[in-house]
Order: structure tokens, then C-alpha cells, then sequence
């Protein structure tokens, strides 16, 4: 038994820079003879740019270069990508409007970037970047995506309807001739509500052009480093790739919104080379990002389950349209369509289902992935459906799901959705779920709050996502135009001390503890000898980064091979020092031993015999460093039971969670204390927007939003203390550790949790975020609906 | 201008520029890059010091109307190489995951403690009010500031 190895609550090595104000962020970060970059950003959300004066700016103290989309166009830069190529039901490509670094010619969104100022110090940027006159002839802006279609503008000019893709997914014949024998159809309109990311650091920016190397040095918040130089070098054009040099160092949260790559970070980077190579800064404020991070989410729907006279589900079909904002993010086409239509078997049987997805072109920010990223779309549509289907049925909500639920004796399992299943237990998460909220009480709890004035609610939902992102074939096939495998090395030292190197990017997902557990483990070496680096591509080898609760599926399973490489290394050395056939040799905690005796080398003395080679195997190289890349066969599929508990001030229509109960299945755990801190992070993320968060424009399409003002972030008087259940796992088949991820689980899980229990409570579904207004107004129709019946 | 300041027990003094924020002038002229900027309208918590003793937001604060004060900064809380209780207790319950916005959480949670040495669950999420985090979901925050609220009651009774 390893001492902190797989499965212990080791307390976090990254811990100690964080808690002592240590920890070194992009903005943390200054070099010689840096200067500063203020954007200048549109402040109409459709306009054609009639003219920039760029010569007041100029002209401001201190300021360097202003620089323009004619500027870009003139050096030959690119566009920003879409790397995922969807193509619509007749088989035609996604509609792709030109994304600029800086603007050319049009606006399309409040916030878009028209030029960037660079000057001494930032004080004299922000002067300048005032000081520049734009002359804009504004435009009708298009901004609800449910009148996107018909709206009297083009965001983009080439793209009909402002529809980039139609695209389907499923049997629609099947679905067709289910519905038409069923006994009942639920069906049900929803909206689900935009989010703004809002990781607490900011987005920020050091570009620098080195004339003398020639090459370049971008310092940035990204979650995945090799995939912004990879852009930045093949599709930007702003350096080689193998002249450019990205570092993230730490990064302070992420949820998907620093997976993308976005003007600025190229901007700053070609920006040190107009100013002769002195660094350039950026760090954006919060109404920047408010403005220009990718949002989340932004949907609404119309679907509808058939079942028959017991409450089996026949067929689900669901109309989807997608708001893409102004511009095609990285990945903003594979969210609305192969993150969510392949969820919507959910945990159920379903035997028929079909999705066809609309996707717009809005003046609104662009809209990509957020934690969850489509699944939670999925999840929400599916578990508030059947909600609804349960009411109408006249069954108990968890006994719908237990009944339509894929039993554990049916993995793996393919659903009419595309995506197989490998392992599942489904209803003893439920179960356990269940037992904890201690439902059977329900009633009684219910008529206490009766008795105290207040409305109580119990939620139920069983989310299931697709994670470890991915099959590299499989996502290729699918249009994505990148592999999604991922890469790690070991490295001894002659003291025996390890290095890793992971092509993952930890932002407080732990990895430097979790990683060096499962080296621990897997080599027997101490957890403190274990160094885990990470984020700077010209020191780890070329990784694909971290999203999709991928880290460790995927990166964890890399570095799992790497470890085999190493002990199947090793055991060539100690067959040779111990004078025994390599055949004999087993390897356990750390020891090389001939079987069946006490004859043994620790791992410390076979490294120091594969550098220091004096009596060493013939033929066999020396040092001991193994790399290797995991392309996983399959998705992994977490999937639990949530359980959400509310009492509604039918005064107020103020919301309180009073209890909230999360049962996981991720497979197998490493780290316990990290996994249940992923979780309740998720569910306050889930929690949010089911209550509190959602991103509003009006009608011109300004954000209303743009502000912590404005934009109600969770705090922490407005959520519980949660119960989190994450030991029951099936282990999953398609990686050797048996794991599943979890970072994303609780933001996929918890609205519908939370819908549905205000729904149980007031008798009525109300549309996320369910303030208190919302809720209030619901409650206020409520007994003219009751007098109706 | 000139302005001096105690921070972190020492004496500093620096020119400034009257625009010049607490937070700009700890992080770009005493390379105190601890405390943290995370937005713009004094909602986050994430830059939040103390000023003779009591927690700010050194972001809502301009560096001249700290002109002869004493300020703490999370680099200044661990002292003689002990982490304070309230490090120790983030450290151990998980109270953090990226970290930006532990500092303030910590400095404001010091606050707290002096003023309530025995907060309940419910006070000290009233507590944390100001300051915003987006990876724990503060279950673990709160479960850190508990845990070192008893510790630091523990150490108080050995003292006397």
C-alpha cells in the first residue's frame, strides 16, 4: 500500500503559492521593457465601420502604434477558426462568417474589437483608446435568436436567414411511427438561459517578439497551450510554430471559456513586433470579459415524449435553435450538436430519438462552451421532460426514471443517439440518492412547511454526459479538425526524483496532487519526490489540454503508460544487475524483485544504474524517461442522481435550498477531497443558473448585464452545504484506472434539480433563472389557473 | 504624488499618480502580486487587505487615502514562518481550487474571526457576502473558516 497514493485524501501540493499570495498569474507577470494594450471595442452591437481617425491617439502621450483591421489585412493575418466542421441536413458545410482579429468593415457585437492602442503605461493606453474617433453607421442588430431567422439583418452578409447549420441527428421515421402509436405525449417549450463564464481571473496577455532569436513569447490564461499555438501559428499566421514559445502559467479558473482562442491574445503577440519587439500587455477588466468572453448555453427548445399507457418511454424528439453570437467561436459548432443531441438518451432506454438543431448568427457575443457544454442543455431538456411526463402520467417522478432506466445487466449499450455506453449503475445512484434526502420523509418535512407559511419542493435529476473527449477517429469522423488524444512523460532524475510532464493544464483542478498520486502509486516513489509540470509548450510535450473532464481519463491514462514504459525499462535493468531472466523480475512498490525470492533493486538504484550505466544490459540505452500519447476507444460516461429540496417564501418567491443530496458515479477516484470539491463547485455553477445567472441584451443589443452589478453570481450566502456521494462507482472500461471524470458533473445535474423541485413546490414550471420575480409572478397566476379548472 | 505607508510591517513610500489605486500601487510598485484584481465595480473580494486592522478592498481605495496607515496583505499574514490558522485551514479542508480569489477569502475571513471568534455556518456565508469564488462553491470555504475559527479558539485558551 502506497502512502498517498490512488484513492487518499491527500491534501493539495499546489496549496502552499495560493494560500500565501505566491501564486504567479499572467498578470503577476512583468518583463523588461513591457508596455500596455488597451482594445477599443465596439459600442454598437450591428454597425459598418465608416472611418477611423487614428491620428488624436497618435498623438497622446506616450502612445506607440494604434493598430486597426486594415492593419491586420495588410499584414496577412487570419481569421480566428471554428475548428469543427458541422454540415447541415442536405449535407452542405456550416455557413462561416470571417472572424478578424480587429474588426473589418462591420461590428457585430457589443464589445467586438475595432483597434488596439499600445503606449507606455497603461493610464496612457486607456487615454488614447479613448481618444480615438470611429465613425460608425449603425445597423439593425439582430439579437433574439427566436426571431433570428426572419430578422430584418444579416450579421453576416453571406449568410442567408443568419442560419449557419441545420443539422439532425437520429431515426426520424422511427420517432414519426412511435409518436403516432403512443398512449401519451408530454411536450414542453424551454429556454436554456445564457451564462457568462466568469472564471475570477480575468483574461490577460504578454506578447513578446524577440528580433534577436527571432521568435516569440506569449504568456496567457489558456487551458490548453499547445491548441492556442497551434492556431496561432497555422491559422493566425503570427509566428511559426515551432518559433513560438505559450506559457499558462497559473490560471485562475477556466470552465471552458479559456479553451478558445480569441483576437486579443494574437493581437498583443504581432502587436510586440510593430513596436519593435517590447512586450506587450493585456489584462482584460470584468466588462471586458462581461462583453467578449465566449458565453455559455443559450437555447430554446421544443420537445416531446411519447409513451405508452405505463409510462415507458417511445420516442423523444427535440427542435433545437442555438445561439452562436456574432462570430463562430473555436468550438462553438460542436456544442449544440454532438456535445448535446448525442445526450438525449440520458439514462434511459428510449428506443427512438431524434434532434434537429437550427443555429444562428446573433449581434450578441460569441456563445462556446462552459462547463458542461452541451450536456447540461441535454440534461436540463431531458430530467424537467420527464418531470412534466411524471405529473401528467400521475406517476412519482423517480419512479418514471427507475422504470425507463438501462439496466445495469444491458453495457454496454448503444443508444439511438450514437454514443455507446460502457458501464452504468443507475438506479443504486438513484437508490442511494433517494436514502440520503430521506424521501420517504418528504411529506412530513412538506406539511412543516405548510404549517410555517412556505411552499416545499423535492427535484429530482439523473444526469448522465459523455467526457474524456475522445476518440480522435470517432470525433474526426465527426468534423472535429483536431486529434483529441493527450500526452505524457516521466522523467527520473539520477536522485531518483521524478518529473512530470503533462500535456493537461491544471486552473484548480488539482492536477500536481493527483498526478503525482497516481505516479506514487503506479512507481512506488514518494508523492513528495514527484514534481508535476505542466503549461509551457516548450517544456511539456504537445498536449491537447484540459476540457470535457478530460485530465485525467485521457492525460491521467497517458502518464499510466508512460509509468509502464518505465517499469518495463526497469525491469531490463534489474534482470541484468540481479543476474536473473527479465522474465522473473515483478515490480511492486517500488521494488524489482526476482520472483519467488527476497533478491531485489529498489527503483532508486535501477535509475541511478540507467544513468550512471557502468554495469548495465548490453544493447539497451541509457536513462530513464518515457514518454507516451493515449487516444482513448470510447467517451466515459458519468452519470448520478441529484436531489434537490427547496422552500419557496410565497410572499416573496424568494427560493431557499434547503437540502441538497449528490450521488456520483465516476468510476474510480484518485483523490477524493478534489473529486467532492469538483462537485460542489459544479452544483453551485448549476445552482446559478437555475436561480440567479443569466446574460440579458436588450433590443439594441447592449449587455444589461455587463457587471457584477448586474449579472447575480452565486455567493455564498445564497447556496447550502451540500451532501456529495462520489464512492459507488462502476469502473469505467475505457481507460486502465477505471475513471470517468467529474469536473463538469454537478453544472450538468443541478438545474434540473432545482427546476423541478420550484416546480414541485408552486405547481408550476418556471423559466431559468427562477428569481424570486419570476417565481413570485408564477405564484400570482397560480389560482386564476386553479380557478380555469 | 508621495505617499508612505507601513505594509507588512515595513515602512515603503513611493510617487504616485493621484489616480492610483491601493491595489496598483501594493502589486506594480511593491511587486505585491498576492492580492488580487478580479473586477471592476468593488463586488468580488479578490484584492481585499487589511487597513489598520480591518478588511478593504484595496481596489476601491485610492493609494493617497492610505497615506500613513498600516496595511497587511496576504503575504504579510504568515508570521515567523507560521501559516496563520486560516492558511492551514484552506490548505487542509480544500478551501480553494485555482486560487485567485483565495487571498481575499483569507484576508476577509482574518477580519471575521477577530471580530466573531465563534461565527456560525450562516454568519460566515453572511460574511463572505463581498467576496466571490467560482470553483468551490464555497462549501469548502466555509468548512476552512469553521475549521480555523475553532483552532484559533483552541490556540486562545492555551494562551491564557
Amino acid at each position: 500500500m502506497v502512502e498517498k497514493g490512488i484513492g487518499a485524501r491527500v491534501p493539495r501540493k499546489e496549496d502552499l503559492r495560493f494560500i500565501t499570495g505566491r501564486g504567479r498569474y499572467t498578470d503577476d507577470i512583468n518583463q523588461p521593457g513591457q508596455v500596455h494594450a488597451v482594445f477599443v471595442r465596439s459600442p454598437h452591437a450591428h454597425a459598418r465601420i465608416q472611418r477611423i481617425d487614428k491620428g488624436p491617439a497618435l498623438a497622446m502621450p506616450g502612445v506607440l502604434a494604434v493598430l486597426t483591421g486594415e492593419d491586420v489585412a495588410a499584414d496577412k493575418l487570419g481569421n480566428l477558426i471554428c475548428g469543427w466542421l458541422v454540415k447541415s441536413k442536405d449535407g452542405s458545410p456550416m455557413k462561416m462568417g470571417p472572424h478578424p482579429l480587429l474588426a473589418q468593415g462591420k461590428v457585430r457585437y457589443v464589445g467586438d474589437r475595432v483597434a488596439v492602442v499600445v503606449a507606455e503605461t497603461l493610464a496612457q493606453a486607456r487615454d488614447a483608446a479613448e481618444a480615438l474617433a470611429v465613425e460608425y453607421e449603425e445597423l439593425p442588430a439582430v439579437v433574439d435568436l427566436a426571431h433570428a431567422h426572419d430578422a430584418p439583418a444579416l450579421v453576416h452578409d453571406e449568410v442567408a436567414n443568419n442560419l449557419c447549420y441545420d443539422w439532425e441527428l437520429g431515426d426520424k421515421a422511427a420517432v414519426d411511427a412511435a409518436f403516432a402509436r403512443a398512449h401519451h405525449v408530454t411536450r414542453m417549450e424551454l429556454v436554456n438561459n445564457r451564462l457568462v463564464p466568469n472564471a475570477m481571473e480575468p483574461r490577460a496577455a504578454i506578447g513578446h517578439f524577440d528580433p534577436g532569436q527571432d521568435a516569440y513569447t506569449l504568456y496567457l490564461t489558456s487551458q490548453n497551450p499547445h491548441v492556442h499555438r497551434l492556431v496561432i501559428s497555422a491559422f493566425i499566421g503570427v509566428a511559426p510554430e515551432h518559433k513560438l514559445r505559450v506559457v499558462a502559467p497559473d490560471v485562475g479558473g477556466g470552465f471552458g471559456s479559456k479553451i478558445f482562442i480569441y483576437g486579443e491574445e494574437c493581437v498583443v503577440l504581432w502587436a510586440s513586433k510593430k513596436v519593435g519587439g517590447r512586450p506587450v500587455k493585456w489584462v482584460a477588466e470584468r466588462s471586458e470579459s462581461f462583453l467578449t468572453d465566449a458565453h455559455g448555453r443559450d437555447h430554446v427548445s421544443r420537445a416531446e415524449l411519447a409513451m405508452d399507457a405505463d409510462g415507458n418511454f417511445l420516442a423523444l424528439r427535440v427542435n433545437t435553435k442555438a445561439n452562436l453570437g456574432g462570430y463562430m467561436s473555436t468550438f462553438s459548432s460542436c456544442i449544440p450538436t454532438y456535445l448535446y443531441a448525442t445526450l438525449l438518451a440520458g439514462q434511459y432506454r428510449t428506443p427512438a430519438i431524434y434532434c434537429d438543431v437550427q443555429a444562428y448568427y446573433t449581434n450578441t457575443a460569441p456563445v462556446d462552451a462552459y462547463r458542461g457544454a452541451g450536456r447540461p442543455e441535454a440534461s436540463f431538456l431531458i430530467e424537467t421532460l420527464i418531470d412534466q411526463a411524471a405529473r401528467e402520467m400521475r406517476m412519482d417522478p423517480a419512479e418514471i426514471r427507475r422504470r425507463n432506466f438501462i439496466p445495469k445487466s444491458a453495457f454496454p449499450y448503444q443508444t439511438p443517439v450514437a454514443l455507446v455506453y460502457d458501464t452504468g449503475d443507475y438506479a443504486t445512484c438513484l437508490d442511494e440518492a433517494l436514502k440520503l434526502v430521506d424521501y420517504a420523509g418528504f411529506a412530513g418535512r412538506r406539511a412543516q412547511s405548510e404549517r410555517n407559511g412556505k411552499l416545499r419542493g423535492i427535484g429530482v435529476s439523473c444526469y448522465i454526459e459523455a467526457c474524456g473527449i475522445a476518440p480522435s477517429a470517432v470525433v474526426g469522423s465527426l468534423g472535429a479538425g483536431v486529434g483529441l488524444w493527450e500526452s505524457a512523460k516521466v522523467r527520473f532524475t539520477h536522485t531518483g526524483k521524478v518529473q512530470v510532464l503533462t500535456g493537461t493544464h491544471t486552473h484548480g483542478q488539482g492536477h500536481e496532487t493527483t498526478f503525482s498520486q497516481l505516479v506514487a502509486e503506479k512507481l512506488g516513489v514518494a508523492y513528495e519526490d514527484v514534481e508535476v509540470i505542466h503549461g509551457d509548450t516548450e517544456k511539456t510535450p504537445v498536449g491537447m489540454g484540459t476540457y470535457g473532464s478530460r485530465s485525467l481519463a485521457v492525460g491521467g491514462e497517458a502518464l499510466v503508460k508512460a509509468c509502464d514504459k518505465i517499469i518495463a525499462k526497469g525491469k531490463k535493468i534489474a534482470a541484468h544487475l540481479l543476474e536473473a531472466s527479465e522474465a522473473d523480475i515483478e515490480f511492486k512498490d517500488g521494488k524489482f524483485t526476482v520472483a519467488g525470492t527476497d533478491k531485489a533493486k529498489t527503483i532508486g538504484e535501477v535509475v541511478f544504474a540507467a544513468y550512471v550505466p557502468h554495469n548495465y544490459p548490453a544493447g539497451l540505452e541509457p536513462g530513464m524517461e518515457e514518454g507516451a500519447f493515449f487516444d482513448p476507444p470510447n467517451f466515459t460516461f458519468p452519470a448520478g442522481t441529484y436531489v434537490c429540496e427547496v422552500e419557496v417564501d410565497p410572499q416573496t418567491g424568494e427560493v431557499d435550498i434547503a437540502k441538497f443530496v449528490a450521488v456520483d458515479d465516476f468510476g474510480n477516484v484518485v483523490n477524493p477531497m478534489i473529486v467532492e470539491g469538483q462537485v460542489h463547485g459544479g452544483l453551485v455553477q448549476g445552482i446559478g443558473q437555475a436561480l440567479l445567472e443569466g446574460a440579458r441584451y436588450d433590443g439594441s443589443g447592449q449587455l444589461l448585464t455587463g457587471s457584477y452589478m448586474d449579472y447575480c453570481m452565486p455567493r455564498a450566502d445564497d447556496v447550502p452545504s451540500f451532501e456529495v456521494v462520489t464512492s459507488r462507482g462502476t469502473a469505467c472500461t475505457s481507460n486502465s484506472l477505471g475513471v470517468k471524470g467529474c469536473g463538469e458533473a454537478g453544472a450538468i445535474g443541478a438545474p434540473a434539480a432545482v427546476i423541478n423541485a420550484i416546480t414541485d413546490a408552486i405547481g408550476t414550471r418556471v423559466e431559468m433563472p427562477a428569481t424570486p420575480e419570476r417565481v413570485w409572478r408564477a405564484l400570482q397566476r397560480r389560482p386564476m389557473a386553479r380557478a380555469a379548472e | 504624488m508621495r505617499i508612505s505607508m507601513t505594509v507588512n510591517g515595513k515602512a515603503v513610500s513611493g510617487e504616485v499618480e493621484p489616480r492610483t489605486l491601493l491595489v496598483e500601487f501594493l502589486r506594480n510598485q511593491l511587486g505585491l502580486t498576492g492580492t488580487h484584481v478580479g473586477c471592476d465595480t468593488s463586488q468580488c473580494g479578490c484584492c481585499v487587505v487589511h487597513v489598520d486592522g480591518a478588511s478593504a478592498k484595496a481596489c476601491t481605495l485610492l493609494a493617497v487615502q492610505v497615506e500613513g496607515a498600516s496595511v497587511t496583505t496576504i503575504e504579510g499574514l504568515a508570521q515567523g514562518g507560521e501559516l496563520h490558522p486560516l492558511q492551514r485551514a484552506f490548505h487542509e479542508n480544500h478551501g480553494l481550487q485555482c486560487g485567485f480569489c483565495t487571498p481575499g477569502m483569507i484576508m476577509s475571513a482574518a477580519d471575521l474571526l477577530q471580530r466573531n471568534p465563534d461565527p456560525s455556518e450562516h454568519e460566515v456565508r453572511e460574511w463572505l457576502e463581498g467576496n466571490l469564488c467560482r470553483c468551490t462553491g464555497y462549501h469548502n470555504i466555509v468548512k476552512s473558516i469553521l475549521a480555523a475559527a475553532q483552532a484559533m479558539r483552541g490556540m486562545a485558551r492555551a494562551a491564557e
